[in-house]
């Protein structure tokens, strides 16, 4: 198979707020970034994908509201709703084509514009769920009581998910909620819904990310150090709740393993030098973790407690800060990638992990994760 | 770098989109809330192929991509596969609710998915994965899914 590689990537603050930012703006910030890393001018870029949602954006056919600040006049531009990492995955397979060689895959989302609990309400189906009023957060909720109440995951361990990723934040320039928080702090703040306290969950942020993915024969063409695609998988699961365990994410494990195998990977534990988890609850860290082999069954929580998935541990996670520290529903997946490439290459600054030669990133879209798209990035074609 | 809003006031824009629809709820779930609204009965389609049953009824089996055409009853009686307690007045639940709003994951004797609907007539803290429920019917039907006004614990019977 033909390979592809991320030749450039770019990314706004992520922020609380962006009231001086229009949906447009902060794509122009985060494509002129992601071209001046790579070392392209827009007419390098064959064809653009954005990732948005209509609902996010409260208008139809949202791609269109960032067509002019993303270059795509006049290219072939198409729009995918769902995780920055589900664009990345379209993005790819036309750089892999034949028809294009390089692709501009930008997401954005300001959650500060609407009501989150409202949108992710109409995530639930309309005749049989929605007048019952659950959102992403009771819904997450009702799932990591199922996981704790299989795995025996204490709320301490899933608080010291979040101590450890709003800490990592202060390393981060572009993190939104760096915080020194104890275990203490996170079991006292608000109760939302049981077992998720107001620290167990991500914020509602604004941000837009770009990132640049280039077929094999254009991407040392440019100015920046390729980082290659060594596996992906995207899967979902069904869409109703009780079709699934949910205390389980089958379409993970199954997504996880088939990007390994195509990366050949025999030992993810052993082979994965840095991960950037979909921690949009503090449970969720530790349950994708295990999902994927990153972690025995029902042993994230221990090997957390031990400091495995700190900095300096085994398998840094998160280094970033997460989306605990600033979740731009849509574009998260996006940053999450950039921040592995970053890794990668060394570019990570003061958050950077020692070894960082394979990463491995993962994507997340869906009521508790009905879907999931893991990408193995690698320094070495 | 220059303050783009230096002595402009940033403006915003307030809207609400307000649209209304009428989603037409097919024969499936026609034939599922009919039931509810005028028997209070739980019934649930068969997939002809894996036999399984499922909550809440659809056309398609998801496992098996054959069509659903038997019907059989289901309980009203079930266990909690999980559940979850909104403690805050988040903007998604209904007016009319007040918190403590519990939310249950129930699969009925009978069926091999689980339902999503309320929990009530209990206290929250002695709602409990596994525990058995019982669906209350609503005084008032009209042939929703709020038919079903809630689930509560199974009295122990003497």
């Amino acid at each position: 198979m033909d390979r592809a590689a991320i030749i450039g990537i770019g990314m706004t603050k992520i922020e609380k707020n962006k009231v001086r930012d229009t949906f447009a703006d902060m794509v122009w910030e985060a494509v002129n970034s992601a071209l001046d890393d790579a070392g392209m001018t827009i007419n390098d870029i064959d064809n653009v994908i954005t990732t948005s949602s209509d609902f996010w954006d409260g208008r139809t056919i949202s791609c269109m509201a960032v067509g002019d600040a993303s270059g795509a006049a006049h290219k072939n531009v198409s729009c995918v709703e769902g995780d920055g990492t589900y664009g990345a995955f379209y993005g790819m397979t036309r750089s892999l084509s034949g028809s294009y060689k390089t692709t501009l895959v930008t997401g954005h989302s300001k959650g500060s514009q609407s009501v989150s609990s409202l949108i992710t309400n109409s995530a639930f189906d309309p005749i049989y769920e929605r007048e019952l009023g659950m959102d992403m957060i009771t819904a997450c909720a009702m799932q990591a009581n199922s996981y704790m109440h299989r795995t025996k995951t204490t709320p301490e361990q899933m608080a010291m998910v979040s101590v450890k990723n709003h800490g990592n934040a202060f390393k981060n320039p572009v993190a939104q909620l760096p915080m020194k928080i104890s275990v203490d702090d996170v079991l006292k703040s608000e109760m939302i819904a049981d077992p998720l306290h107001k620290l167990d969950c991500s914020p509602v942020s604004d941000g837009c990310c770009a990132i640049i993915i280039a077929h094999e024969s254009v991407a040392a063409k440019f100015k920046q150090k390729p980082v290659w695609v060594k596996g992906v998988s995207f899967c979902a699961d069904s869409f109703f709740f009780g079709d699934r365990d949910i205390s389980r994410a089958k379409s993970l494990t199954r997504a996880a393993k088939n990007a390994y195998a195509m990366a050949g990977i025999n030992d993810p534990k052993s082979e994965i030098d840095v991960a950037e988890i979909y921690d949009a609850f503090t449970y969720q860290e530790l349950m994708w973790l295990e999902e994927m082999g990153l972690a025995n069954d029902a042993a994230a929580g221990k090997l957390l407690e031990k400091g495995e998935f700190n900095m300096e541990g085994r398998l840094p996670v998160n280094a970033s800060g997460g989306l605990l520290s600033g979740h731009p529903v849509i574009a998260a997946g996006l940053y999450s990638m950039s921040e592995v490439v970053k890794q990668i290459r060394g570019d990570a600054g003061e958050h950077q992990v020692k070894k960082a030669k394979t990463g491995l990133v993962q994507g997340v879209n869906g009521l508790g994760g009905q879907s999931h798209c893991v990408w193995i990035l690698d320094k070495d074609k | 770098m220059s303050d783009k809003f230096k002595g402009i006031e940033p403006m915003v824009y307030n809207s609400k989109i307000n649209v209304p629809y009428s989603w037409w709820a097919g024969d499936t779930a026609t034939k599922f809330f009919i039931s509810l609204r005028d028997e209070k009965k739980i019934i649930a389609p068969r997939c002809t192929g894996c036999k399984k049953i499922f909550l809440p009824p659809r056309k398609v089996c998801p496992e098996c991509f054959n069509e659903n055409t038997e019907w059989v009853n289901v309980s009203d009686e079930g266990t909690v596969q999980s559940y979850t307690i909104a403690r805050r007045h988040l903007e998604s639940i209904p007016k009319n609710k007040k918190v403590p709003v519990i939310w249950g994951l129930i699969k009925l004797d009978g069926a091999d998915t689980a339902l999503l609907h309320y929990l009530d007539d209990v206290r929250p803290e002695d709602v409990k994965i596994g525990m058995r429920v019982k669906a209350v019917f609503a005084d008032s039907r009209k042939g929703t899914i709020r038919d079903i006004s809630h689930f509560q614990p199974v009295k122990s019977r003497v």
